[in-house]
Parts: structure tokens; sequence; C-alpha cells
């Protein structure tokens, strides 16, 4: 049996559209600071850091040499990750688990607001041959994902806007929530238009923001360490790339990614085993495509069951009590790892007006956005 | 035993180059692209300090009470100790030369004539190790020497802009 791994410090800061009074890195030392404090660990003793950055997000090749000054990870082991938070966490838990450290930190952190193209950053992840010279702006890739997944699976315009109404009024309760709104379905299906079907009020807005988390072994688990939230399964996957030939109603990278969280925490339905999900909502519409690839409703399902206030915090599924996305703001490849702080909070029973009642188990699910094919997934258990 | 030293008899090379004809004339299918990556860095409290100060014609630094070190470029935190550090202290414009190196080929390759002579600089007044990367001139290559003394070279007060380049060069002192 492999070790039982927790995450034992989260730390964070607020999101927000803009955060001109800081650098990246003080945003990510005051994010360091808190969750070290809440481990109960000095930087020197923690064994193996990971930070997740993308350069073309940051304008600084190889960005991760940036990263250890902030962390205190100075002359430290340094496991660079180029993907969302949540590959941070699955990495960092393999380290422990294999029993090459015993403690371990990931960082990941947004400065959105500091990229002035961020559509034509975005074509660079487009083929440049056979799809950068057609388009105006990549973004139109989530219309046409969201067209053939309201065609295949019956969800209406309105079931996607109820995503966000829901998403933005939870927002409002959470301190972290930038744009908490108290919204109304014919308000967001009378928004200016963007990639129809999607509506410009249907696309998550930017965040800047920094994380930080400490995991650890449980036979190492420092003595003031917050109480310990056990990694019981992480999961990811990636579909084919390519825009000709993959699949554009399903979200088969999320189902795959789940499909090996699930079996590795023992999770069977986990619409049933699962107290809380946070999971990803770039757009209206991939909360409800999320939701049934990872098997949360069955396919058709996800856009009724939001529209009878299922996924409210008090319903059966709870999904994004923290607003997601959509009401606090996309943060790079800092999204995971946002949400999966959030989980962290619901599970200690911090989460205050949007604490899930009885949360044990909670799911986090990222994906790296338009046009990637690339999720990833951790189940987590008080 | 002596070491094997390869030959140019020991590669086969097969295969024919590519001349620059054949991209032209199309006979090789390449396509391109033409950047658009722009971005506006937030300094943050320390760095932004720091080119206020270089406007006006000095340079500071931040001191980490623990450490006992005067740090530059300044920061807010202390990466060895992982403090806050606590104080802003002015330092000199003048020190040594910790290294160097004649830079004799641009970005593409092209020989210069004159050599840009990038250092990195230990300042007067910041702890031992630290100080600015930035050049020398004013001077001879053949005469830069390590544990040299330099001086900076301001441009003028109404030409600074709160920039690393409001220094032109660091000159022999
Ligand atoms: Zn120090």
């Amino acid at each position: 049996m492999p070790r039982r791994v927790a995450i034992i410090g989260v730390g964070a800061t607020v999101p927000r559209p803009v955060t001109p009074e800081l650098s990246y890195r003080e945003l990510i030392h005051e994010a360091a600071v808190r969750a070290y404090e809440e481990a109960g660990v000095e930087p020197r003793e923690i064994g193996t850091f990971m930070p997740c950055t993308e350069d073309f997000y940051e304008g600084i090749s190889i960005s991760d040499e940036y990263s250890n000054d902030q962390l205190g990870a100075v002359l430290k082991p340094v496991h660079t990750i180029g993907g969302d938070g949540i590959h941070g966490i699955a990495t960092a838990y393999m380290q422990i688990a294999t029993g090459l450290f015993d403690t371990a930190v990931v960082e990941a952190h947004s400065k959105a607001s500091n990229v002035l193209t961020p559509h034509h950053i975005m074509n660079y992840a487009m083929d440049p041959v056979l799809n950068r010279p057609l388009g105006e702006n990549p973004l139109y890739v989530a219309g046409l994902e969201m067209s053939r997944f309201m065609h295949e699976s019956g969800a209406t315009s309105e079931e996607c806007a109820w995503v966000v109404v829901k998403n933005r009024r939870n927002a409002l309760s959470n301190p972290n929530g930038a744009f908490g709104a108290k919204v109304t379905v014919h308000d967001v299906l009378s928004g200016p238009a963007a990639f129809c079907p999607l509506g410009a009020l249907e696309m998550a807005p930017p965040s800047d923001a920094a994380f930080v988390v400490v995991l650890a072994a449980e036979d190492r688990l420092p003595a003031r360490a917050a109480s310990p939230v056990w990694i019981r399964g992480v999961g990811w996957s990636n579909d084919s790339p390519t825009l000709e030939t993959r699949s554009w109603a399903r979200a088969l990278y999320a189902e795959a990614a789940a499909q090996r969280a699930y079996r590795m925490a023992g999770i069977r339905n986990p619409a049933r085993d699962i107290d809380c999900f946070e999971i990803d909502d770039t757009f209206s519409y991939k909360e409800l495509q999320h939701l049934e690839a990872l098997g949360i409703c069955d396919r058709g399902e996800a856009g009724k069951r939001t529209a009878r206030g299922e996924t409210e915090i008090d319903g059966a599924t709870p999904v994004n009590a923290s607003g997601g996305s959509l009401g606090c703001g996309h943060m790079l490849d800092a999204t995971g790892l946002f949400r999966t702080v959030e989980c962290v909070r619901q599970l200690r029973g911090e989460a205050g007006q949007v604490q899930v009642k009885d949360a044990k188990t909670a799911l986090a699910f990222g994906w790296r956005g338009v046009p990637t094919t690339s999720g990833a997934c951790v189940v987590l258990g008080a | 035993m002596a070491k094997r030293v390869r030959s140019m008899q020991d590669f086969d090379f097969r295969g024919t180059a590519l001349s620059a004809d054949e991209f032209s004339k199309g006979k090789v299918i390449t396509t391109t692209g033409e950047p658009h990556a722009e971005y506006a860095w937030d300094c943050g409290p320390a760095i932004s300090r720091y080119l206020e100060e270089l406007r006006n014609g000095r340079l500071i630094a931040r001191w980490c009470k623990r450490c006992n070190r005067t740090m530059l470029p300044p920061r807010m935190f202390c990466e060895l100790c992982w403090c806050p550090t606590t104080e802003w202290r002015f330092v000199r414009d003048t020190g040594i030369v910790n290294t160097f190196s004649l830079c004799n080929i641009t970005w593409d390759m092209k020989p210069l004539k004159t050599p840009q002579i990038p250092a990195v600089i230990e300042i007067d007044g910041a702890s031992a190790g630290m100080g600015i990367m930035h050049l020398i001139g004013g001077c001879d290559p053949r005469k830069v020497r390590i544990g040299m003394k330099v001086k900076a070279v301001w441009k003028p007060a109404a030409e600074r802009e709160g920039a690393i380049t409001d220094i032109l060069h660091f000159t022999p002192a």
C-alpha cells in the first residue's frame, strides 16, 4: 500500500480582476506565508516544490526559474508542472506516496491582468499550420463545442444560463467571489453575443490570484499542521488535440480522468458518494458537459437538474458552491488549485456562507481551457 | 589509457544540405507566423521603488534584519531566511566588477566591431555578492578586470524614465 497523503495547509490571495500593487513574486509569497503557517512548517523543512507555470502566460521563457525565491525553495528540489494546479497536486501526491519525499508544496498563480493580448496567446495553442491562419479569435472553439454539446445532450440555452445565475449568486456569499452578482436567465440570454451560441455573460472573466498547497505523508504530519484533508484519488487525461477529429459533444478527457480518480478512491456512484463538487465552469455549458462527463449526472440530464436547483448549495449535488470561475474569475492554470482550495475549506467546515452541510468528500476538476482537451481530477476526503 | 578522440572519419555524412534557394522557391514547405504577445508586468513595491529611485539618480536596497543583508535589487522578502525585509537603504552608485564577459556577437550571430561588456557589479553598501547586472562602457575592453573599481554613468536627469537603462553603463572609477 502506498503511503496516505494529506493536504495540511492551503494559502491563497483573494482573486481580483487586477492586482497592480503586487508583482507575481509578492502575490505568491503572500499565499505561501499563509499556507506554511497553516501547515506549521518552515520552507526549509519542505521536501519538494511543484510550481505550475506556463511561459506564454508569464511572458518569461522557462518561467519556473523565477519561482524559487518567493516559495523559499532556493537550493531545494523543484519539479515544475506545465499544467493545471491539479496536475501539480497529482505530482506532489506521487512524490510523497512513493516515499521520495515526506512533504511537498504545489503553487499556481494567475497574473492574467498582465497579459495584454490574451486571445493571441491562446491562438498560440492552435495548430500553426492548419488552424491558426483561419480564425479571428480562438475562443470560437468554445462556440463549436457548445453547439455540438447542446445538439447531442439536448441542453437548452436557458439551462446553460442557469449555471451563470447560480454561480454568480453563490459568489455573492463567498469572500473570494470577485464577480458575485444577482443576474437572471433573461439577463444572461439578452447579454451581448460572443461566440454563438455562447454569450458574453456565459464566459468567466479573468482574475489574478495565487494559491499554495502543502501536502504531507500520513506518517510525517507536522505536529502543528491544520487538520488533514486526504487525497483519496487523482486522475488526469487528454483527448486528441485535433480540432478536425476530437469529440465535441462529450468531454472524454474528463470521463477518463474521473474514472482513474474514482477507481483509486473506491467511488462507485459519484453523485451519492461525493458531497460537493468544484468543477470547471470556464463557460456556462462546460459545467453541464463536465457534470455528465464526471458521471455526476446522466447524459442529457445536467441541464435539467441544474434548472431544477439540484446543484445549488443546499441541493442534492452542490456544484461550485464557491461561485466557480463564473463567480470568482478564471485564473489560468491556477484555476484547478483554486477549486482544490475551495474543496479543502468545505471539508474543514470553513466555507462560511457557502458551506455545504456535512461535506465529507469533495471533488475538484480542472480543465486547461480553449483549445485544450486536458483535464485533471482530485477526490478529497475529510 | 588514452582517451579516444573522435575524428571526421567516424561519421558517415549522408544527405544533401538545403539551400536558401530551395526555401524561397517553395520546394521546402514551411509556414510562418508573427507573434503578437504583449505584457505589462506589475512591478510590485520593491522593484517599483527601485525604478523610481533610478529616475532620481540613486540606488536603493532592502535590508533583511535576520540575515543582516542589504539586498540589491531590493525585494520585500528575503529568499534565504524567508522573512519580510524591513528597511529601505540607499547604497552608493560605485562598486567592483564581480564578473564580466566580452560579447562579440549579436543575437543573430553577426560579429560586433566593438564588443559589448556585460558585467555584474557588486555595489558599495550592498552585501557581498549583491549588486547590479549592467554594462561597462568608456573603457578599452582589454583593460576590464575582475575586482576593477567602477562607477555609474547616469543619463541626464531630464531623460531618465525609471528604468534600468537610466544608468548608461559603469565606467572605471
Ligand atoms: Zn534573511
